[in-house]
Formats: structure tokens, C-alpha cells, sequence
């Protein structure tokens, strides 16, 4: 009945999955990824649902993606039906798209198609996202879990997903070596620099991944940093020296650190103040296991902070502080108090607490943690109560000075309520009597006291045994006790009955003459009790003791058998010997090894080759190497697409200009304002180490940068044409906002045009120089999107040497990273269109994006304009001709006239691009303002009065 | 690296399973049930537990299980962290992390995990790229999406996975620009029965709600920020600058997100805002007891103690309370044998004061130990360590932003021994 309900309503989900309704087809995914949530079957589906692989809904696409991880694997052939899709799917151009296809391929886990994945993956690694090289990284471990014998291949691929700088790899892949091939350590050399500098800019997992493969890096390359502190160190010194030779060694060749060793260092510190625990965490156990030992305390701060987190989170973190606290005390001793436990917390917590705060214990300390021990013992959680009984039997033992007061504690809790506890302070106190038995006679007769009390079989036996091995410093109380016992006998535990019997024959042979007779009696009994264990142990005892004709030569030494002294049981943390296992790991946890653990290998005696890490760089080749072919180069642009030929020529003449910098270049232009033709020359500006190339109209820039100059500048030919397009494109609001703030810069710079009774051409409208070239840059690229390289741009207000249709920008480039910044250049997969050359490009041969970060350059509506000079006459008459006239007028209170004593302020300007006019005017009719713009681009000049009004509002006060 | 995923809640029902890799049968759960049965409270089961060829490491939060399976080494923290951090995502997403939400929104909770992790290894965790990748569930969109067919799930890569600052999405637009940011101390203490500390030390939280256009770049600055022992940033915080200025210097993710945490130790002196003297003592004969507490103000600053609750748990012999408060009303739940005791406002005026005597299962020994009180506490308008924001820039946008900081004290793990 019930099966067939279950597969009616199957039926009807295979209806609607073949229905021509989307959002049918949708609700069944969903009721079905509902079921497989549940864990029901819903393989019989797997023909219905497999048809809507290739769907158009996206939603509906990654159900059926689930659904198919899902059950792929027990219906192989029926998988197969998917895979030409998710193989269409791979070449799509959205990343997403390639991404998550290859996700899937990689995850239904057919092996038929092993050669296909290995296809996929071989191809996705060298994709353009990085986004789709993170998930091949991923891949890599699927197949290799599906099919161990392509680890050849797949080591080919780790390698090279292993050169690829960006973050977002490197986690992933390092995993994937992890996992395929953790013991090619050499794949690594070459990159282990790269990943230490990345590794701040990692996400968190991969951080956490990258972090416990490089301590196992750096355990086999470099020597270890140990023995040199050993001379400071206040612990066990015999831990750090393997043999006295070592040390005339060492003494004789001072330790240097590798500078590599001590780049991880360095650069892993900052983690410590992650937020995430399993990064602190690891960081923690790369200064555990790599950095020298006085460096070591940084981490304890970070430690003791993970302790406010969660539960499981305190549970880990604690048992690697056991681990620690046992070898170096001194690190966690100011922080006791942290360990101080709580009413509130779980119980293995508290054992943890108390486990610590037990290795933390020295004679400074002791009382401090006596005291609060005291308070445990009243706790409610009696385990918790045993455990910090036990706790101080250990501080007994270790702090000799604290022995006699831990004892006399313990005796007092011997009239405690609670059983455990009492039975918990017996046999402390026993393993305490036993490192020190004779003086202390009167705690045993205490204990014999309490006898009877004492329920506890475990306690009670714990009595006896001690009233048996130190019966001679009690020689009137053991017997009695003895007589006690013969008549509880049957009613006791098997444990009890074994330390009675025990009793009995130990007194028989110090003190035969009182108890010759309870002892027969205790044998007797014994000798019919139902546990074997105590027949087996009466019969022994009783040949050994009684000595009669049968018995051999042992009962001569029967009492050098019973009575001989036994060692003290030590008393010793259970995480004595965990450090064995690399700290932060499950196997440390369990303290066993965990399948797939990795041992650290000891240091290595001899640091092995260190130049394997090098890396080479390739040397740039400098400005003045190429100077002649670039000039030639750049003669050849001038002839294409510009009207004045000589600004082209000044390039040259500039580039010896080394110490121009931006000041100097800017007040210089505004001396020059009056002489408006002679500055058009000279105005041209490169700055040293800047190169600069155009072929042809459409193309951009080149530039190079030398590592070694952290600062450059470059000047940048962009066609006006394009920063048009790129305008009406993206006209977002973060387009308008970084307008307004050049808008008063506008202003000023088209107000100077203002009457100026000028030359004034009729037809070709002559350019005139800026007054004001504003010093604001923009930013292009922030430091922390481009990793290091930021630039800004800023617009110089030149004439443009290349073209009069051109924009003048100046770009600075700068880098922030301590790495060197290679092959900067200006990708050609613009969206625009646009193309780019690069000059000097260093290893031309990679064609291999590294690193790209999209940016836009997003001027103001002003610096597309260029001054120009005519009179007042010439300008209304303008106003009049210009057919297509773009009027707005718009009232804006104001009661400020902006800079000028007259009534109306006109500006006049054209274009960059087309050279067509725009003419402004701003009448000031107080407390209004009136603004009319006259311009045949009506973008121009609707996005030039928006910021007008915008300007005109702010400077309102 | 995580195997499979199984929610299970307090009663021991399985009810969500998630495998990354093959599947692992649900039975694997039974070597969590067992320590589940032996650790009695659900707090005390151990978060790692062995099975013969499997690892299980569970969380216990908001009254469920998350128990994944490992099957090699990975470090604990790791999975712990994760799915620590899977559960904030439930409670991001759907308001709160339980049950019965779990079970609601099943689908976008598997779409979830399969965006999350991919091969047991995690793949998207921050929640900005999540959510432009599976939308959150809002009952409009949800009614919308069931006439029109749309989806959740966004078709293109989220801006964030690409970049560096992978926590904040681009093209962010707001109308009011805001930002906000509460800085929340907890004092962790420990009194003894006289009052005098044995420990105490204060944690504190930078929590922020930023909302701003565009990608601001802010700057933080303290006062007195030498106050500081041990800090812990956001990914997005810039070590370096804190490291040289002691500034703040972040692009920050959008809308809520903690900032920072830091930690002042007990190294320094920790003001504690209220004392508190009880007696609570059990009589050798008659199975009775008697409790008398007062809570008085102590170290305020002149802010007023607000949210006042005494919380004592009872000896298992406790049978019931009969008690007296000249202030708030009091609880006892002879179940859990907890004593509740909500005062709200401290009056310095007139002390709180809960008296009264309590019975105890008659024939049953005196207990022997003696309970402690747990207080909570909330002082508005302070900041118990002192810290002081002292201002806050921003950069790289051109508006200006509303700004406001809050401070708040609270009781974090504060007891008082008896």
C-alpha cells in the first residue's frame, strides 16, 4: 500500500517534470531535491529529470545539477545522456556558467568519462577566470578520487595551477597537491616565495590549507631554529640538544636564519588576528612547530582569545594548549586566570580547564590554584569534582613543597557526602601514601577510621591494599580491620574480596600470630566464592602462605612476593606524549593517527640547496634601451591623425626634461596662460622613465614599468572618441558624483574665457590654454582591488600631442606590494573595443593573464571640453546660429555671484572630439540663477547643466 | 575534506543529509547517537567523535546537530568553523537557524550547502556573495517567483568572488547614506563569596551596519586605543595600518558585519557595575533552606544598570521556592532547577532584594555544595573600559555619510560563587 502511494505520487512528479510548464518543471525539482534533503530514494526519476539538463531556467538547471550528483553514480548510462551538454556548457562564455559545469562533470563520478574530465580540466586550468581555474584545482582531487592511475596527469596540472598568482587559486590548488601528492615537496620551491607573499590575500580556507603545507615545507628545508635559543631557554634543555656534540658544533657556527624561514614568519604573524578560528589556529602551530622559541609567546595571546568562542571551538583549541602548557609553562602562566572554570561550561571543557591549569602549577602559582581547586571540589558535576581531586594528587606529586598540604585536603574531603568524591580522594591519597609511606602512619588509621563509612568498592579496596602494604606502620589497627572484614566478606565486591584476601596474607606473614586463624577463615570463604577470579587467587595465595608438605620452593619467598616495594605510580598529564602529532590536526585530537595524516619530518641537520626557491627575474629592459625605436615609432603615429605636427616633436624634446614633476609642470602652465601660442609646445610634459607610443588612432598606450621605481607616471593618449562612447555607456551615479567634484574646477577653468577680447578665428575655433589645471587625480585602481598596484589618473588640460581630437591623461602608477609588478599594460579584451600595445613587455610569450582588474576611467563632462576665446559679440551671435541649440534655464536659488562682479557670466568651449561649440551663460538674477547651455550634443549638455545646477546649489553656503 | 552533512535535532530525528562526495549511509549516525546517549546534555557531547573508517565532527547550536563526516586528516577547527559558519548563514537567510525553518526553505538551504562547498572544500562562505548568487527568501519575492516563474539563483558571477575585496559586492546604492557601528563590551568575572574578584576581564565587539554607496574606504580611530590587548579584525581591516597608526582602516562589507573583537585582560582593572550579597544556606534538619539575596550598584559610572536578571541553579534536591522579591518577579523551574530572578532596572535607591525560604525533598541529605548565581546585565551609553571611538573618515566617495556609534555594556560569563 504504502509503495504504491510512493510511487503514485512519483508518477505524478514525472507528469510535471515533462509538462511544458517551467514553473511545473520547477516545483517538481524542488519537491524532489525535498525528498533526496530527506533521504528517500528518488532514483527511478532519473530519466525524467535528466531531460531538463540543458534548460534555459537557471534555477531549474542547478536542481537537476544536484539531483544528478546525486544519482549519477548509480545510473551511470543514464548520466551519460547529460554529458554532451555540460561539454556544450564548457565553452560558454559566461565564467559562471563554465564554471559550474565543469563542477558537475567533475562530480558525477562516472568513470567512463575520466578521459573527458581530464579533457575538461587540462582546459580549464588554463582558462582566463581564475574563477574556473579555482574549480578545475577542484577538480583535480574529484578525478583523482575517481581514478588514481591519471596522477601523472594530474600532477601536470597541479604544477601548473601552482605558477598561477591569483588568490583565489592558490587554496584550491594547494589542496588538490595535498591530497594527490603531498610528497612532491619540489613542485613547491619554486613557488613557495609567491605563496607566502599571497598568502594574507588568500580566503580564509585556503589560508588555513596553504598554512599546513608550508610547516611541512619548511620542517624539511630548513635547519632548525631551535638550538640556538636552547642557551635562553629555561626549559628542559636535554629536548633540544641531541648530544653535547651538537653543541660544541652549534657554539662554534652561529644559527642564520633563511631568509625564506623567516619570510613565512613574518608573513603568516598577521593571521594571528584573523577572525577565524582554524586560522588562528594554524598560524599557532607553524610558530609551535617552525619559529624559534623565544618568538613563540605571540601566539598565546591569539590562543587564549579563541577561548571566548564556541564550545567545539574551545574544546580543540584547549586540548593544543594542554599539548603546549606541558612543555612550556611560562607561555600561558599570565594567563591562568583564562582557564578558570565555570559553573556553566561543558564538562570535557572543565577537564580541559583543569588539565591546563595543572600544568601550569609551580611552586609561585600553587596556592593561587589550590584555592580555586578547593571550589571545584563543591561542584555540582561530580565527575568534574573526581577529576579536580585527581588534579591535585598530580600537583602533590610534582611540587614537593605543596605534598603535605594536598594531603591534608585530601583527608579532610575523606568525610565528604558525596561517595566519588570520597572515593576519588582514597585513591589519590593512596598513590600519594605510596611515594611516601612512612610518615604517615596517622593518615592511614584516619582512613581505617572511615571505614566503614565508605561505600565505594574501588575506595574500599583502595584501603585495604594500603592497610596491607603498610600493615607494619599500623600493626593494632590492620588486624582489626581484617576481623572486620572476615565478616562482611561475602557481602563485598569482587575487587574488595581480592584486596581482603590480599590483606590477609600479608598479615599473615608479618603478623601471624593474631591472624593465623582469620586468615584460614578468609581462605576458606574464598575458597567457595562464584567468581573464579577469587578461587583461582585463594588457591595461589594459600600455597604460597601456608607452607605444608606440597608446597614448593616459592613459599620461601613468599614473603619477598607479597611484600617487596613497589614503584609509585606516576602521576602525569594524559597529553605527556601528544605533541608527537603535528598540533591543530584530528590525529592530535584523538591523539591516534588519523587516515591520510602527514608526519613532520625533523629538521633537516643540513639546510638543503636554498637557490632551488629562487625564482628568475627577468631584468626590464630600461626606458633609454629602446629610445631610438621608439622615437622612429612615434614619428611614424604623428603623421596619421594630427593637424600640428610640431606638438609631436616636443615629445622628444621633453623626455630630457628628467625633473619636471607635477608641480613645477602646473604652475608652469599657468605663467603661460597669457601666451597662449608659444605654450602649446612646450606644454607637452613626459616625465622621466615614462614611455608612450601610439600606432594607430585606436590604439592605447604601452607602458612599462621597472620594479625597482615604485613611482611613475605616464602620460596616456586617450581618443576622445572613446572616452564619449565609454560616457553614454556608463552613465551611472557614480559617474554624476565624481563629476561634481571637478565642476567648480570647470568653471573657474572656462570662466578666464570671459571677455577676453582675443584673436578670435571665425571658423576653426582656436583652442586656448587653461588657467587652472586642477591637481586632484582620480582614482583608477585602489591598491587593494589592483594587490598592490594602484593608479590614479588625472586630467592635465594639455593639448593632446597626438591628435587634436584627444584627451590629454595623465595615469600614475604606483606600487604598494614589496613584490615587483611586471608587464603592466592595458588589457585588449576591453569592453570598448579598444586595443593595446605594450612596449618592452617582459617574456612576451605568456599570453597568460595574471592578474586583470577592470577598470573605467570616468571624466568629468568638463574635461571634454577646451577653452576657446571670442568675444561677446561673436558669442551671442553663436548662441543665435546654432540650429540644434540645447536650452535649459533653470532656477537656482543662489545668493552668491560666483567669482564675478557682472550680471552674466558667459563660457565658451567646444568639444575635444568633434570640435563642436558649447557656449554657456549664467545670468545671476539674485537670488536666482539662470543657465543656458547652447550646444549641438545634447549629452554634453544636459549632463554639463545637471552639474551646473549641482555646482552652483553647493557652493551655496 | 566534508564528506556529507546531517541535521539532527534534540530529539534524535534526522532530518536533512548532504553528501559533497559519495553518499555515506545515514547509519554513520548511530556512533553519534550513542555519545549522544551517554553525554546526557547535549552540551557535553564531544565535538569529535571516531567510527571505525569515519570521523564525525559535530557543532551543537541553536538546539540542533550539525554532524559532518571526515573521512582523513583536516584540522578540527576547520569543519567546526565551517559549519559554525554555515549555520550563521541559515540564520542570515531565513531570520533564524532552527528546525522548522530548515525544513521551510529546504531547497534554498541544498542550494546553499552545494554553493558552499564544493568537494568537501569551501567554495563561497561570505554571505555578501551568497546572497547575489541564491537570493534570500522575502514573502514578496517568494509570491512573485510562484506566478512568474523566476528564480532565486543569479546567472552571472558575483563581482566579489573576482576581486580582492571578495566581501563587498559592487554597485551599491543607497539614498541615505549610513553607517553605524555599536561597540558591545561583556564583562567576563568571576566574584567569590565575598565579593572580591578572583577574574575578571572584559570582551568587546565592534559590530557595524554600513551602509553606503559605492565602495567607501573608512578609517576608524580610537581615542585610546593603547586600551587594546588583543584585537581580531574582519578580513577587510588592513593589518598594516593598525599595526603602524592604530587606525581602523577598511573597505567595509555591505550592511552588517562585526568588525572587530578585542579583548582587555585582567591585567588591567575591570570595573564591576554592581555587587551582589547572598546568602543561601540548607538547614541540617526539616529539608528547608533559606536564600536572600541583594544587588546593589557598585562601579556604574552614573549610567543606570538596566536588564537586571539573577539566574541561581538549585541543588537537584531543591523541590521548590518560596520566595520574596521586593522588586521584579522571580521563577523556579523544578525541572531544569533553575531560579530566575528578573529585576530589570537597578535602583540605587531602593536595592532589589529576593528573600524567602526553600524546600527540599525531605529524607534527602543537605547538599553539600553551594549554587552560584549567574548575573546578567546591560548598562546603555557606556563603554565599561573606556574606549572612545574618536572619529571616523571616509574615503574614495564624495557624500557624506550619517555616522553614529553606540556603546554598551553587558554581562558576558559573569558569576558569583557562593
Amino acid at each position: 500500500m504504502l509503495n504504491h502511494r510512493f510511487l503514485c505520487r512519483n508518477e505524478d512528479l514525472k507528469e510535471m517534470l515533462e509538462s511544458n510548464k517551467e514553473s511545473l518543471k520547477l516545483e517538481a525539482m524542488k519537491r524532489i531535491v525535498g525528498l533526496i534533503a530527506k533521504g528517500k530514494n528518488a532514483s527511478e526519476l532519473f530519466p525524467a529529470v535528466v531531460k531538463n539538463v540543458a534548460s534555459k531556467n537557471i534555477e531549474l538547471k542547478k536542481l537537476v545539477y544536484v539531483y544528478l550528483v546525486r544519482y549519477a553514480e548509480e545510473q551511470q548510462d543514464l548520466a551519460l545522456l547529460s554529458i554532451s551538454t555540460f561539454q556544450r556548457a564548457l565553452k560558454d562564455p559566461n565564467q559562471l556558467i563554465r564554471a559550474s559545469a565543469l563542477r558537475v562533470l567533475s562530480s558525477i563520478r562516472v568513470p567512463i568519462i575520466v578521459p573527458i574530465m581530464m579533457l575538461a580540466i587540462k582546459e580549464a586550468a588554463t582558462d582566463l577566470s581564475p574563477y574556473v581555474r579555482k574549480t578545475a584545482a577542484h577538480a583535480i582531487q574529484k578525478l583523482y578520487s575517481l581514478d588514481p592511475d591519471q596522477k601523472e596527469h594530474l600532477i601536470e596540472v597541479i604544477e601548473k595551477l601552482l605558477k598561477d598568482k591569483s588568490t583565489l587559486v592558490a587554496g584550491s590548488v594547494v589542496m588538490a597537491f595535498e591530497e594527490v601528492c603531498p610528497d612532491r615537496i619540489d613542485l613547491i620551491h619554486k613557488n613557495y616565495r609567491k605563496l607566502c607573499n599571497l598568502l594574507v590575500d588568500v580566503e580564509e580556507w585556503g589560508q588555513v590549507v596553504i598554512i599546513h603545507m608550508l610547516t611541512r615545507y619548511a620542517r624539511t628545508q630548513f635547519v632548525s631554529p631551535w638550538r640556538e635559543d636552547a642557551m635562553f631557554d629555561e626549559n628542559n634543555e636535554k629536548a633540544f640538544y641531541d648530544s653535547e656534540e651538537e653543541r660544541k658544533v652549534e657554539q662554534t657556527k652561529p644559527y642564520i636564519m633563511d631568509p625564506d624561514h623567516r619570510l613565512l614568519l613574518r608573513n603568516t604573524k598577521p593571521l594571528l588576528q584573523s577572525r577565524n578560528t582554524a586560522v588562528v589556529m594554524a598560524v599557532s602551530q607553524l610558530y609551535w612547530h617552525l619559529a624559534p622559541k623565544h618568538e613563540l609567546s605571540i601566539i598565546t595571546k591569539s590562543l587564549v582569545r579563541l577561548l571566548r568562542s564556541h564550545r567545539e571551538v574551545q574544546y580543540v583549541v584547549l586540548q593544543n594548549i594542554a599539548t603546549m602548557s606541558i612543555q612550556r609553562k611560562g607561555m600561558f602562566e599570565p594567563f591562568m586566570k583564562s582557564f578558570y572554570v565555570r559553573s556553566t561550561d561543558a564538562t570535557h571543557i572543565k577537564t580541559l580547564k583543569l588539565e591546563i591549569l595543572t600544568n601550569l602549577a609551580n611552586e609561585a602559582n600553587i596556592s593561587t590554584i589550590l584555592r580555586e581547586f578547593q571550589t571545584y571540589v563543591k561542584s555540582q558535576d561530580k565527575a568534574f569534582a573526581a577529576a579536580t581531586i585527581q588534579a591535585i594528587g598530580r600537583c602533590a606529586t610534582n611540587i614537593s613543597e605543596v605534598t603535605d598540604t594536598c594531603l591534608n585536603g585530601l583527608v579532610l574531603l575523606l568525610s565528604n557526602r558525596d561517595e566519588t568524591v570520597v572515593a576519588e580522594s582514597v585513591v589519590v591519597i593512596k598513590k600519594l601514601l605510596q611515594t611516601q609511606p612512612s610518615q604517615h602512619s596517622d593518615i592511614i588509621k584516619h582512613m581505617a577510621k572511615l571505614f566503614d563509612n565508605i561505600t565505594v568498592p574501588m575506595a574500599r579496596a583502595s584501603i585495604l591494599w594500603l592497610m596491607g602494604e603498610y600493615c607494619e606502620h599500623v600493626p593494632k589497627i590492620a588486624p582489626d580491620v581484617l576481623r572486620k572484614m572476615a565478616k562482611t566478606f561475602t557481602n563485598e565486591e569482587d575487587i574488595v574480596k581480592l584486596q581482603i584476601v590480599n590483606l590477609a596474607a600479608k598479615l599473615y606473614l608479618t603478623n601471624s600470630k593474631q591472624t593465623k586463624l582469620l586468615t584460614q577463615y578468609i581462605l576458606n570463604l574464598g575458597k567457595y566464592d562464584q567468581n573464579y577470579d577469587i578461587r583461582d587467587r585463594t588457591r595461589f595465595i594459600r600455597q604460597l602462605i601456608v607452607p605444608n608438605e606440597k608446597s614448593g620452593a616459592l613459599s620461601k619467598y613468599a614473603r619477598r612476593i607479597l611484600m617487596a616495594p613497589k614503584p609509585a605510580p606516576v602521576l602525569q598529564s594524559a597529553f605527556k606524549d601528544r605533541d608527537r602529532f603535528q598540533l591543530g590536526t584530528l590525529s592530535h585530537t584523538l591523539n591516534s593517527q588519523a587516515s591520510g595524516y602527514l608526519e613532520l619530518s625533523d629538521w633537516p641537520a643540513v639546510a638543503p640547496d636554498q637557490s632551488v626557491r629562487n625564482v628568475e627575474v627577468v631584468e626590464p629592459k630600461f626606458y633609454s634601451d629602446s629610445e631610438e625605436e621608439e622615437e622612429e615609432e612615434e614619428e611614424g603615429s604623428s603623421s596619421e591623425g594630427s593637424s600640428s605636427s610640431s606638438s609631436e616633436e616636443s615629445v622628444s624634446e621633453s623626455e630630457s626634461e628628467e625633473n619636471s614633476d607635477d608641480s613645477n609642470k602646473s604652475s608652469s602652465s599657468q605663467s603661460e596662460k597669457s601666451s597662449s601660442e608659444s605654450d602649446s609646445e612646450k606644454k607637452k610634459k613626459t616625465l622621466k622613465n615614462k614611455k608612450l607610443q601610439q600606432q594607430k588612432p585606436d590604439i592605447l598606450i604601452i607602458t612599462y614599468l621597472p620594479p625597482q621605481i615604485m613611482q611613475k607616471t605616464l602620460l596616456l593618449i586617450i581618443m576622445t572618441k572613446y572616452i564619449l562612447i565609454h560616457i553614454v555607456l556608463s552613465i551611472s551615479t557614480q559617474f554624476f558624483v565624481n563629476c561634481m567634484c571637478s565642476l567648480l574646477h570647470l568653471c573657474v577653468f572656462l570662466a578666464c574665457q570671459f571677455d577676453v577680447v582675443s584673436w578670435h578665428v571665425h571658423v576653426s575655433l582656436q583652442a586656448s590654454s587653461p588657467v587652472f589645471v586642477p591637481e586632484t587625480s582620480h582614482e583608477l585602481l585602489h591598491r587593494m582591488t589592483g594587490k598592490g598596484l594602484s593608479a590614479q589618473y588625472r586630467f592635465t588640460r594639455q593639448p593632446c600631442i597626438y591628435g587634436n581630437s584627444m584627451v590629454s591623461l595623465q595615469l600614475t602608477l604606483s606600487n604598494s606590494s614589496d613584490q615587483a609588478l611586471e608587464n603592466i599594460h592595458i588589457s585588449e579584451k576591453s569592453s570598448t573595443g579598444q586595443n593595446i600595445h605594450r612596449f618592452n613587455a617582459i617574456g612576451e610569450r605568456h599570453t597568460t593573464k595574471e592578474d586583470e582588474f577592470s577598470v573605467s576611467i570616468q571624466p568629468a563632462v568638463g574635461e571634454l571640453l577646451l577653452p576657446i576665446t571670442m568675444s561677446e559679440a561673436d558669442f551671442t551671435k553663436e548662441q543665435g546660429n546654432t540650429n540644434t541649440s540645447y536650452w535649459h534655464a533653470d532656477e537656482t536659488p543662489t545668493n552668491r555671484p560666483i567669482h564675478f562682479s557682472v550680471c552674466i557670466s558667459r563660457f565658451a568651449g567646444k568639444t575635444v572630439s568633434s570640435g563642436s561649440l558649447v557656449l554657456v551663460s549664467v545670468a545671476l538674477k539674485d537670488p536666482d540663477a539662470v543657465i543656458t547651455i547652447n550646444t549641438e550634443k545634447t549629452v554634453i549638455g544636459s549632463m554639463l547643466l545637471r552639474q551646473f545646477k549641482t555646482a552652483l546649489t553647493n557652493s551655496c553656503p | 575534506m566534508i564528506h556529507s552533512l546531517f541535521l539532527i535535532n534534540n530529539a534524535g530525528d534526522l532530518f536533512l543529509e548532504k553528501h559533497w562526495k559519495s553518499v555515506i549511509s545515514r547509519s554513520i549516525c548511530d556512533y553519534f547517537f550513542e555519545a549522544r546517549e551517554k553525554a546526557v546534555e547535549p552540551d557535553n557531547v564531544p565535538p569529535v567523535i571516531r567510527s571505525p573508517h569515519h570521523y564525525l565532527i559535530n557543532i551543537y547550536r541553536e538546539k540542533i546537530f550539525f554532524v559532518s563526516v571526515i573521512q582523513t586528516e583536516v584540522p578540527p577547527l576547520f569543519v567546526i568553523e565551517f559549519l559554525h559558519r554555515v549555520a550563521e548563514t541559515f540564520q542570515d537567510y531565513f531570520g533564524e537557524c532552527s528546525e522548522t525553518t530548515i525544513k521551510d526553505n529546504v531547497v534554498i538551504v541544498y542550494e546553499l550547502l552545494e554553493e558552499m562547498l564544493d568537494n568537501g572544500f569551501p567554495l563561497a562562505t561570505e554571505s555578501n556573495i551568497l546572497k547575489e548568487l541564491i537570493r534570500p527568501p522575502t514573502i514578496l519575492r517568494s509570491m512573485v517567483n510562484t506566478i512568474t516563474g523566476s528564480s532565486n539563483v543569479g546567472e552571472t558571477l558575483p563581482t566579489g568572488q573576482l576581486s580582492s575585496i571578495p566581501w563587498r559586492r559592487a554597485g551599491v546604492k543607497y539614498t541615505n547614506n549610513e553607517a553605524y557601528f555599536d561597540v558591545v563590551e561583556e564583562i567576563d568575572a568571576i566574584l567569590d563569596k565575598s565579593g572580591t574578584t578572583v577574574f575578571a576581564e572584559i570582551q568587546g565587539v565592534i559590530d557595524a551596519c554600513v551602509k553606503l554607496s559605492g565602495m567607501p574606504d573608512l578609517s576608524l580611530s580610537f581615542m585610546n586605543p593603547r586600551l587594546l590587548d588583543d584585537v581580531s579584525f574582519h578580513p577587510c581591516v588592513r593589518y598594516k595600518r593598525w599595526e603602524s597608526e592604530r587606525v581602523i582602516s577598511f573597505i567595509p562589507p555591505d550592511g552588517n558585519f562585526q568588525l572587530m573583537s578585542y579583548h582587555i585582560s585582567a591585567q588591567n582593572l575591570v570595573a564591576i557595575p554592581i555587587y551582589v550579597k547572598q546568602n543561601i544556606s540548607f538547614f541540617e534538619t526539616g529539608s528547608s533552606g533559606r536564600l536572600d539575596i541583594t544587588v546593589g550598584p557598585k562601579q556604574t559610572m552614573g549610567k543606570t544598570v538596566e536588564c537586571l536578571v539573577v539566574t541561581v541553579h538549585m541543588p537537584k534536591v531543591v523541590l521548590s521556592a518560596n520566595l520574596n522579591a521586593t522588586q521584579g518577579t522571580y521563577n523556579y523551574d523544578p525541572v531544569t532547577k533553575i531560579l530566575l530572578w528578573d529585576i530589570g532596572k537597578l535602583n540605587p535607591q531602593k536595592l532589589p532584594n529576593l528573600k524567602g525560604s526553600l524546600s527540599l525533598q525531605s529524607g534527602a541529605p543537605k547538599p553539600e555544595e553551594s549554587p552560584s548565581l549567574n548575573i546578567d546585565l546591560k548598562i546603555q551609553q557606556l563603554a565599561i573600559s573606556g574606549l572612545k571611538v574618536n572619529r571616523l573618515d571616509m574615503y574614495g566617495e564624495k557624500y557624506k555619510p550619517f555616522k553614529g556609534v553606540k556603546y554598551v555594556t553587558k554581562a558576558g560569563k559573569f558569576q558569583v560563587r557562593t
